[in-house]
């Protein structure tokens, strides 16, 4: 008897691991580790760079290039779990990643180019945020148009060109804070990672985390309890918007370049998958800021996976676009019914059957 | 009391309900068409050129395609859903019809496969939509990066027709209604304009004179009464999704034909070009109510505001914040439309 | 009726929800040319066992037979094809479109060039006069008409589609005397044309008025099939609440009188508290201690004034003053920071945060008026989650579980503790106890009198006026959105007082 519930106790503690999201993001980034390294028997090597004074190795890369997703994804995760969306993510790092440039090459402190660049942010999460929750206007409409016009407002800074701050010597903070190494891992990574933690001791030690849920659960009973949701969902875009300037900067600053057209390109996609790989509902509610950050560095190891594979870089949208839609027909409820369903119909069969007889 | 007693003040009521509400839900339509009309005074004015003959060919001719995408849109947006797939549609069928065209195979097998290729993009959205209750929106997306993403699989390059194509007549000088000495100033429509009629004829129909035009209507109103009515809104969903991702791929076409080459980034943006036209035509975001006639319009709209943005000196990369801005401009106005709709 | 062959044989149907089962093996016949009602408790599986046959839910067990076929309805389209229509409580139709097209849709009349809206709408209006409601535009937005005839077009719908069998669902709740009689009307001229109605309603008097057969039901279980005349009322309630009349009446504790004291202020009073289409301009004042029930029809106003009262809505016109100081309310929000709670008649919609726990649920109004950035102490929020779940009698025990998998009444439970946890001086319950079953509703009961006994006002919001008898001080009788009567509740006072208040009104209107 003892035995036999310690053997379902036992038994539980691997069912909760087996139905953890979580879980399963790790073994997913293991078997793309294992991959790579099939392929590339060189992809595990770490080295000391004495000239940048930091760790190198291709897995290193990989958490270089997934800082920018860790700040989206997180932003992304607050707003899908107040069963919104935000689009404009990708706009929104061009035109932070070009006002940096600009301000730059017209000879701006780096450091007021940069809160600079993260107001722009600021600004653009608070448009969406205002239109969203005083106005009412639907999340993927309003954001939509956002991601339109943010790409017209980036373009506009720079005249249409790509402005490159390469030369410029006042820059090189900036530089830092996207090429350089903090104990030998990469700077922004580690900045990402302070700013993930930073938002989800907020969320959690404080109760910001549980009444985002709960506007994305049930708006009208949460204002119900005495909940602002209009608060809510204001501060979700502003810190969307805020994540993805830093996001932007991280981008742009590794080549001190901004592309107007390609920086920041599909990263709205990249942020939902990396918020959808992390087990947060694109319906809203609960939310996993550690998911969504596995998720985050999930995908930047997809795209190496990608490279070091050696397929076409034309084909990574269509490649994620496939994933996104796994993963969404996995969470289905269809899917996770089935054997339920199954069971009813063999059920009503058999009475309908008996019945008969 | 009796019944007649209790439908005489019903109808009543009916009345004076009936002129408001009905005038409230045409005022964004009313200043799409007020808008209209100032821009082309404005462009005459300012820059005589927009009451020419060739102009108004030009404008047509040039943008049938997206009258086109503007039909195509209609269909999602009245049920309260999106396509978002469309431009990506148009690149990927594009990208196919140039290779297949430059193999020299027929031109009618060509667009058949492009309109098949698109068949079975809107079919993926709406099993996605459908089987597994993803969000149009997310749907599309994800469709739009898949189609987008095939597209530059196949090719990155800018792809030309081959002469002699039995494809660029589409595009060609079409039907000459009035020949002016100077070509310039022509009435002419393309063959790409009467397939835009014929859409637009065919939108019309399906959405005002068939059953599942109207089950699309009842969906927008409210999807679970549609089901409860025994509406049959899972295949009208289907319909939905197919309709657009099929009329996107003739749009492509009459687009390539128009143009004479393509690329895996043309449609980039599209889908807001058709939101905007569709938005801007009266059709309610949320859906249930809203026509193809005022798709439209709001294509004409989106089409005049190049030339005159242009002409005004903007810059290029800033119409898209205009753009931007009308869509804007007009959910705002819907919105209060509908705030003032239910106060009554 | 008559003795013919039932058109629908409904047998052993079970239905199993993630933990639940709705229904446990139920019988139903119904017989062309009869109304059939379905009886039970709010809970009982009436409204489980119409979607059983509508299609909307699947069986898991269990036949249908319609006109002597086995049926499998994957839908409602399915169930429509067989012949059977329904008419729902909240009336299922679209409102963004004309009456006559909602009377038409899927039945369009279609010509060579499509659909031939001429000879569509002549149809529509045909079918609407017999309905007696030939006055109607069938072009005319269905928005346009009230609730009521809302209800009565969804039937002129029904048959539309040839209708075998026609469900009502409720229809009655938000009609008044004389809509229900004009509904009776057509309910009886649709009968006598053979159809087999079955009907669902919670007015003993309208079942005996217009049904000829019972189907009882308890808890999801079959309780019996009878004949409406051969059944006594007290053997009709005694079925469905599993108890005799006798023990009934000792269930409900009952309000001892409250003493006013002299010159003593009321917690809350308003003056011309008002919004336009909700509730006319009100006047309205609680003490503590006070039970002060809210009387009235479905859409009366009773809902739309307590909420009003809490903010929930923003009052358009009145005066709100809280313990003598003018105040403005104008938001749960600042409501409950001024110590007024309200607890919502939409449990599912506007009550529970379902993917949250019990005690998430419980402390969450407590956290809002506390603002984001302060929470709850651990050690404090233990101790009201703990004093609470036990006071309370919540089950199961366990404050870690989602609220969404707790029953009827241990939600409202827990949604109860939710505002006693903000420690209010007014508390205003909504239909505290709809839905849940015996024994959590004599808790929930026991409960606001022995709040009101430590000096709590309260706002009781109930359809059973049974229960507003009972329970409250002073009576609020509302109709038509207006406050027709203020009633001191004495021993003369009784469930008829208020019936003839709310009838009487009618006719001096």
């Amino acid at each position: 008897m003892a035995s036999e519930r310690k053997a379902q106790s036992s038994n539980s503690v691997v069912k909760r691991l087996l139905s953890n999201n979580l879980t399963w993001s790790v073994v997913a980034l293991i078997v793309l580790v294992i991959i790579c390294t099939i392929f590339d028997h060189g992809f595990l090597r770490l080295e000391w760079n004495t000239n940048t004074g930091g760790l190198a190795g291709p897995l290193i890369t990989v958490l270089q290039e997934s800082a920018r997703y860790l700040m989206i994804a997180t932003g992304m995760t607050l707003v899908i779990s107040t069963a919104g969306i935000d689009l404009s993510v990708g706009s929104v790092m061009a035109v932070a990643g070009a006002a940096s440039m600009q301000l730059l090459v017209s000879g701006t402190n780096v450091w007021v180019a940069i809160l600079l660049s993260l107001l722009i942010g600021l600004v653009v999460g608070c448009i969406n945020g205002a239109l969203i929750s005083l106005l009412g206007l639907q999340p993927f409409i309003t954001t939509l148009i956002m991601m339109l016009a943010g790409r017209g407002v980036a373009k506009v800074i720079t005249s249409g060109q790509n402005t490159d701050a390469s030369q410029i010597a006042g820059g090189a903070p900036l530089r830092w804070i996207a090429n350089g190494f903090i104990l030998g891992i990469p700077a922004n990574f580690v900045i990402a990672l302070i700013i993930v933690i930073l938002v989800g001791l907020v969320a959690r030690k404080t109760a910001m985390g549980m009444m985002i849920e709960s506007v994305g659960i049930n708006q009208e009973a949460s204002r119900m309890t005495g909940i602002k949701p209009r608060n809510i969902l204001f501060l979700v875009y502003a810190i969307s918007g805020v994540l993805a300037a830093i996001a932007g900067l991280f981008a742009t600053a590794s080549v001190m370049r901004v592309d107007v057209v390609k920086t920041g390109q599909d990263m709205e996609m990249y942020a939902i998958l990396a918020v959808v790989i992390g087990g947060t509902s694109l319906l809203g509610g609960k939310f996993s800021l550690s998911g969504s950050a596995l998720g985050a560095v999930i995908i930047a190891m997809i795209r190496k996976t990608i490279i070091t594979l050696g397929i076409d870089s034309a084909a990574t949208p269509a490649f994620f676009a496939v994933v996104v839609i796994l993963i969404c027909v996995m969470q289905a409820p269809k899917i996770h019914n089935l054997s339920a369903e199954l069971k009813r119909r063999r059920a009503v069969e058999n009475s309908r059957k008996a019945v008969a007889a | 009391m009796s019944v007649s007693s209790s439908t005489k003040s019903v109808r009543k009521n009916t009345s004076r309900r009936k002129g408001l509400s009905i005038n409230a839900q045409m005022i964004p339509t009313l200043a799409a068409v007020v808008i209209f009309i100032v821009m082309l005074i404005m462009g005459q004015a300012l820059f005589g050129n927009y009451f020419k003959l060739g102009f108004v060919s030009n404008l047509f001719n040039d943008h049938a395609y997206l009258i086109i995408l503007a039909v195509a849109m209609t269909f999602p947006i009245l049920t309260g859903g999106i396509d978002l797939s469309v431009g990506a549609i148009v690149a990927i069928t594009a990208i196919v019809g140039m290779k297949m065209l430059a193999v020299g195979l027929n031109p009618w097998l060509v667009m058949l496969t492009m309109i098949l290729i698109g068949a079975a993009f809107g079919l993926l959205a709406g099993v996605l939509i459908e089987e597994f209750n993803m969000q149009p929106f997310i749907a599309t997306l994800a469709t739009q990066f898949l189609a987008r993403g095939i597209a530059s699989i196949i090719s990155t390059d800018s792809l030309t027709m081959p002469k002699d194509n039995g494809f660029s007549w589409i595009g060609g000088r079409g039907l000459i209604i009035i020949d002016n000495p100077k070509i310039s100033n022509d009435l002419n429509f393309n063959a790409g304009v009467l397939i835009a009629l014929a859409v637009v004829i065919f939108g019309y129909f399906m959405l005002h004179k068939t059953r599942t035009g109207r089950t699309i209507y009842a969906i927008g109103g409210s999807r679970s009464s549609a089901e409860l009515m025994g509406l049959p809104a899972k295949r009208t969903q289907y319909i939905i999704y197919l309709t657009s991702a099929v009329l996107a791929s003739i749009a492509s076409i009459v687009y390539t034909a128009n143009i004479g080459s393509a690329k895996n980034t043309v449609g980039v943006g599209w889908e807001l070009d058709a939101i905007a036209s569709v938005v801007i035509g009266g059709t309610i975001i949320t859906g249930g109510f809203g026509y193809v006639l005022g798709s439209v319009l709001g294509a004409l709209v989106r089409s005049t505001l190049e030339p005159l943005t242009t002409d005004f000196g903007v810059p290029a990369e800033a119409v898209t914040i205009v753009v931007g801005l009308m869509i804007l401009v007009f959910v705002v106005l819907q919105r209060a439309v509908s705030a003032l709709n239910k106060q009554e | 009726m008559t003795a013919t062959e039932p058109i629908v044989v409904m047998k052993g149907i079970t239905i199993e929800f993630p933990g639940v089962k709705a229904l446990d093996g139920v019988d139903l016949r119904l017989f062309p040319g009869e109304v059939h009602a379905l009886m039970g408790e709010n809970g009982a599986g009436k409204s489980t066992m119409i979607k059983a046959l509508t299609g909307v839910y699947k069986i898991n067990a269990g036949s249908i037979t319609v006109a002597g076929k086995p049926v499998t309805f994957s839908g409602t389209a399915d169930a429509q094809q067989a012949g059977v229509a329904t008419v729902y409580q909240e009336v299922n139709l679209c409102t963004n479109l004309s009456i006559g097209e909602n009377v038409m849709l899927g039945h369009e009349i279609r010509g060579p060039f499509g659909i031939d809206w001429r000879k569509t709408h002549k149809e529509a209006q045909k079918h609407l006069s017999s309905m007696g409601l030939s006055d109607l535009d069938p072009r005319a937005p269905l928005s346009s008409i009230s609730i009521a005839m809302q209800q009565l077009v969804a039937i002129a719908r029904a048959m539309v589609i040839d209708a075998k069998v026609l469900i009502l669902d409720e229809p009655t709740s938000s009609l008044d005397a004389n809509e229900v009689q004009e509904l009776f009307a057509i309910m009886r001229k649709v009968r006598d044309s053979g159809v087999a109605i079955l009907f669902v309603s919670h007015f003993l008097d309208q079942i005996y008025e217009i049904t000829d057969r019972l189907t009882i039901l308890r808890n999801g279980q079959f309780i019996k099939e009878v004949m409406t005349k051969e059944t006594p009322r007290a053997e009709l309630i005694g079925m469905m609440i599993g108890k005799s009349a006798e023990e009934l009446s000792q269930i409900g504790a009952k309000k001892s009188r409250r003493v006013s004291k002299e010159g003593e202020k009321p917690i809350v009073q308003v003056k011309g508290l008002g919004h336009k289409g909700k509730i006319q301009p009100t006047d309205e004042q609680i003490y503590a201690g006070e039970v002060v029930g809210f009387a009235g029809l479905l859409g009366s106003g009773r809902t739309e004034l307590g909420r009003l009262l809490f903010g929930a809505d923003k009052p358009e016109t009145g005066e709100y003053e809280l313990n003598g100081k003018k105040i403005a309310i104008n938001d749960p929000h600042t409501a409950l920071k001024n110590r007024i709670a309200y607890s919502t008649e939409n449990r599912r919609d506007e009550g529970i945060i379902g993917d949250l726990t019990v005690r998430q649920n419980i402390l969450i109004a407590l956290q809002a008026t506390r603002g984001m950035f302060r929470p709850i102490a651990k050690k404090e929020a233990d101790a009201i989650v703990d004093k609470y779940m036990k006071e309370l009698n919540v089950r199961p025990a366990d404050p870690d579980k989602l609220i969404k998998n707790l029953s009827g009444g241990n939600q409202q439970k827990v949604l109860l503790a939710r505002w006693l946890a903000t420690n209010p001086e007014l508390l205003i319950l909504d239909e505290p106890t709809r839905g849940i079953d015996i024994g959590a509703k004599a808790e929930i009961q026991q409960a606001v009198l022995d709040l009101a006994q430590q000096g709590m006002g309260v706002v009781f919001i109930s359809s059973e006026l049974e229960e507003v008898v009972r329970l409250s001080d002073n009576i609020t009788v509302l109709k038509d959105h207006k406050k027709i009567a203020d009633i001191v509740n004495d021993e003369t006072v009784s469930q008829e007082t208020i019936v003839d208040t709310i009838a009487r009104s009618g006719k001096e209107a």
